[in-house]
């Protein structure tokens, strides 16, 4: 199973916001496991796809070149459960990127419902951390791919964002090698 | 040009929001880490908020000197030198070092930042 909690981004304002969803399926297998006989999705996983929406939306208005984590929740509201068949419309707003971290408001929206609220804070790993890589780049570049997030991804202009050349570069790299 | 105490209601409001804490555990004396159990991570998420608060940019190395406190020039024995608890007077003229200074302890230079202090940083950058 594949760690990827948002399904695919639907909108996205480089550096300023980003609107993705997520399908919740009976099929699922966190919908067994957290609370039996009331399957759930757990809203644990759901704050991972809202970090996952934001982390990416900051990392992008670095042409990708931080390592983000998220480093804190601040507040983490739930109105209500979301159940299988619902679609999670997660939206995180990039209130402040700087070169050592950003802060995010994130919603998570079932139709017109508000249905979560969660504050957060990442950081880009530092010279602390040197050595330490989150993702294999190529592999990275199918990953964000996969989530369309070229697809739809604007400059503050309204142009169409860019795959940097480095990850473009590890691709052929890797395509290279294996021949 | 805001006034001290819109000041400290502004900082205040940051450290309730980025910290959990209640207004009334916000005092002034309050020190960021020992009373308000602020850690390392929070300190981003507060200048984040000061920032937007009061439309200001905060270096970090202003806040936080930490190339002072690891600087081999300015550190014996995990003590600040006299040379050093100056450099920090110099770049912290906002900050009460005066216990500090008494046993200058690099360890114990986390716990120094009070509620005030930070006020006073702010009210130098804002010009109240």
């Amino acid at each position: 199973m594949r760690w990827f909690w948002i399904d695919r981004f639907v909108e996205l304002e480089s550096g300023r916001r980003a609107v993705a969803i997520k399908n919740v399926a009976l099929a699922e297998e966190q919908m067994d496991g957290y609370g039996p006989f009331l399957p759930l999705m757990p809203a644990s996983l759901i704050i991972e796809g809202l970090a996952q929406t934001g982390g990416l939306l900051v990392a992008e208005h670095n042409d990708f070149t931080e390592r983000v984590v998220l480093a804190k929740l601040g507040k983490a509201v739930f109105h209500g459960p979301a159940v299988a068949g619902d679609t999670l419309t997660y939206t995180v707003v990039a209130e402040n990127i700087q070169a050592d971290g950003a802060i995010c408001k994130a919603t998570s929206h079932i139709g017109d419902r508000l249905h979560a609220e969660v504050d957060m804070v990442f950081a880009h790993l530092d010279d602390r951390f040197q050595g330490v890589d989150l993702f294999e780049p190529a592999e990275f570049l199918r990953m964000l791919r996969l989530l369309r997030m070229f697809d739809v991804g604007r400059t503050e202009t309204g142009e169409k964002i860019k795959i940097p050349e480095h990850l473009l570069h590890a691709e052929r790299e890797e395509a290279a090698a294996i021949g | 040009m805001p006034t001290k105490e819109e000041v400290f209601a502004k900082v205040q409001e940051a450290l309730m929001d980025a910290l959990g804490v209640d207004d009334d555990e916000v005092t002034p004396e309050a020190t960021m880490v020992g009373d308000l159990g602020a850690e390392s991570i929070d300190f981003l998420d507060i200048v984040f908020r000061l920032e937007k608060a009061f439309e200001i940019e905060i270096p970090r190395s202003e806040l936080f000197p930490e190339d002072i406190l690891t600087n081999a020039e300015y550190v014996q024995d995990g003590k600040v030198t006299p040379d050093g608890v100056e450099e920090l007077k110099k770049r912290m003229p906002f900050a009460d070092l005066t216990k500090f200074e008494s046993n200058p302890v690099v360890q114990d230079f986390g716990n120094l930042l009070t509620v005030s202090d930070l006020c006073r940083y702010v009210e130098s950058k804002v010009g109240a």
